[in-house]
């Protein structure tokens, strides 16, 4: 079940700002819910509300758009997965920004979905690209490192471990860890904790 | 690289191996689960035909959704008493132990699981939560995780992991009376950013946390992921031994004995390495509070809200967003801020001696008029013991709401919302737009005792003065 993610090509989509925290992405109210299904539409749902039609991910020129580009310590706060569950239903397949929070960032990699960093002054050329020419072509290519935007090019960075596990699909560590059962049992008999006797 | 320090000799113990990610399986002691992040991951376990491995080292209590006041079932929102039948469901279904409503053990799953003794040093300790770092307070690595993860864990009792750095956060000096455990987070917090401490664990170091008692120490652990940091400990010693001795779950008799040698033996050695070191000076933190839209944006309660002048350069376009949804003028003092709503509860602060703390500066005043004050305990086992010392008379006395444990209003999943612009003062963690419940509702973080001071006074009031005149 598990692909591999080289590169995510589409549309992009600016997000200015820093510090976006999940309560932000996906408001506490929308967690009552056993699925994921349906978040997507709550995406960001009291930004959207309070700007009335004005926020990226309601202006029509940006519905669509496959690479969500967003600036420092995005995602930061709650360990929610919704936030990135959200993003993905709304139909983002990778980001890149500044920084991103860690919880957030790991999250995503559960979900195969990409957070790439680039310098400060690259995501602002991107954004501005997006902003003033939103059907920009854009692909980011996780082989290579480098993020192409119409004619601009530049450098994007992931932990080697979190690249290669999209390179090589195996990202959902899930199988993995439950393979090694026995080894999880060995480890866990040197515990003193887990039978102090 | 760090060396020698408590997060290594943790790592070092609970590393299964080396995954082809080349990240580190790391085994989990202790998983505890709830109602918000659990259902998805049990519906993935499902979906891969599989069950909790090691069923026995999950815990599961219910805290986020549930109502303060009625607490019958089944619940009056529909959508909470659908998580509430799922995690039941589900525990059965995994056999695993389920702390619910009315068992006496019910509570904040931070809360609960350190007063019964399930919290240990030298543990891994992983929940759908990102407050989870609380349980550092013990010396034990303790993070958040998403649900993929929880499903992770329960299906490997193991976690995918990359090392995180270590930075040692050193306060050395005893706190001036009315300044707390939390001004002290709040003030590295301050310092350091709300980013700072992105890709460490916080070593908290010095004579101030030796000092403090364990319910203290989990505050400060609490709020490190608000610098960013996905756990921050505290090395175990005798405070946290003697606070662990004859709990439910902590070894007796002659393990008690073998646990204390292996605790002393995790501690991080005299030579340590760490990757960081910040040191503070604990007589220069003054009483905090947050002025802004994130755990950052704190000041002196004696000092005035910052102008963008004063503020770094990359900080001032979120000090504008800032100012604008707070309402709040740069260049004026934040003290005699109006509030609306004083809560006292959380996985912060909402443990018998902040409750004792709050009360000490309620006893003998009143909640200012028109303002809404309520009193969260943080479990079952809390809110029994504030009843058998009768706190909870002092704040119905003082007109506080007592109401039954859980998160309530620190996120506000549960019927406890702040209305429209309401700006609440609260001894949570987070003041992000729109946390507490109402899309434009406004949060000041703080002290339990200087919510209590601002219920009494209806603003934003430096506690010290209150404290003085008694
Ligand atoms: S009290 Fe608040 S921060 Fe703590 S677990 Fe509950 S919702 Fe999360």
């Amino acid at each position: 079940m598990v692909s591999e993610v080289k590169t995510v090509s589409g549309h992009g989509i600016p997000l200015v700002g820093n510090d976006i925290d999940t309560d932000r992405i996906i408001p506490a109210r929308f967690l009552r819910c056993v699925t994921f299904d349906g978040l997507g539409e709550h995406a960001f749902a009291d930004d959207r509300k309070a700007k009335k039609g004005n926020h990226p991910f309601d202006q029509p020129q940006y519905q669509g758009a496959k690479i969500l580009v967003v600036n420092r310590n995005f995602g930061c706060g709650s360990s929610r997965e919704h936030a990135p569950q959200a993003i993905s239903k709304w139909g983002i397949q990778a980001l890149v920004g500044e920084s991103f929070a860690e919880i957030f960032f790991g999250n995503c990699v559960a979900i195969g979905i990409p957070c790439l960093t680039a310098e400060p002054a690259v995501v602002k050329q991107l954004q501005e690209i997006l902003t003033t020419n939103p059907q920009t072509e854009m692909t980011v290519n996780l082989e290579t490192m480098q993020l192409q935007c119409g004619d601009f090019s530049a450098p994007v960075a992931m932990g080697g471990g979190a690249r290669n596990m999209f390179i090589s699909g195996t990202w959902d560590a899930c199988g993995q860890l439950v393979s090694h059962a026995e080894q999880v049992r060995m480890t866990a008999a040197k515990l003193p904790y887990i039978n102090w006797s | 690289m760090s060396k020698g320090t408590l997060f290594d000799k943790v790592w070092d113990l609970h590393t299964v191996g080396t995954l082809t990610s080349g990240q580190t399986q790391l085994f989990i002691g202790l998983h505890l689960i709830h109602e918000v992040t659990s259902p998805q991951a049990f519906a993935m376990l499902r979906e891969r035909g599989l069950k909790a491995l090691f069923p026995e080292r999950t815990i599961a209590t219910v805290d986020h959704i549930v109502p303060t006041t009625n607490q019958a079932r089944p619940f009056a929102d529909n959508l909470a008493e659908e998580m509430m039948q799922a995690l039941e469901q589900n525990c059965q279904e995994n056999d695993i132990k389920f702390y619910n409503i009315g068992s006496g053990n019910q509570g904040i799953v931070h809360v609960i699981a350190p007063e019964q003794g399930l919290t240990q040093p030298g543990m891994t300790i992983a929940c759908g939560d990102s407050h989870t770092s609380t349980h550092g307070a013990f010396g034990a690595i303790a993070f958040g995780i998403g649900t993929s993860q929880v499903r992770d864990v329960l299906a490997s009792q193991t976690l995918a992991l990359s090392k995180l750095k270590v930075r040692k956060i050193e306060v050395n000096g005893t706190l001036k009376p009315g300044v707390y455990a939390k001004d002290v987070i709040l003030h590295v917090i301050r310092t350091l950013g709300v980013k700072g401490g992105v890709g460490y664990a916080y070593e908290y170091a010095g004579t101030t946390f030796t000092q403090m008692n364990m319910e203290e120490r989990m505050t400060v652990c609490n709020m490190s992921i608000e610098g960013g940091a996905r756990c921050g400990y505290i090395n175990p010693d005798t405070v946290t031994y003697e606070y662990l001795k004859d709990k439910d779950f902590a070894p007796k008799g002659a393990d008690w004995d073998k646990a204390v040698a292996w605790w002393e033996s995790i501690r991080s050695d005299a030579d340590a390495e760490y990757d960081d070191v910040v040191v503070f000076d604990a007589a220069q933190i003054p009483p905090t509070v947050t002025w802004g839209i994130t755990p950052g944006q704190g000041i002196g309660v004696d000092q005035l809200v910052p102008t963008p002048e004063e503020i770094h350069e990359e900080d001032r376009f979120l000090a504008q967003e800032a100012y604008s949804y707070m309402d709040l003028i740069p260049g004026k003092p934040i003290q005699g801020t109006k509030v609306d709503v004083c809560f006292i509860g959380s996985c912060t602060n909402g443990r018998i001696s902040d409750l004792r703390e709050a009360a000490k500066v309620a006893r003998g005043h009143h909640v200012a008029e028109g303002i809404k004050a309520f009193v969260v305990p943080g479990s079952e086992r809390v809110k029994q013991e504030a009843e058998a010392e009768g706190l909870d008379k002092i704040f119905v006395e003082a007109g506080f709401e007592w109401r039954e444990p859980g998160c309530s209003m620190c996120l506000a999943m549960n019927p406890d919302k702040l209305q429209g612009r309401q700006i609440s003062a609260s001894s949570s963690n987070r003041n992000f737009k729109g946390r507490q419940g109402s899309a434009s509702g406004r949060t000041l973080l703080m002290s339990p005792a200087m919510v209590a001071a601002a219920a009494v006074k209806g603003k934003v009031f430096d506690v010290r003065e209150l404290l003085l005149s008694r």
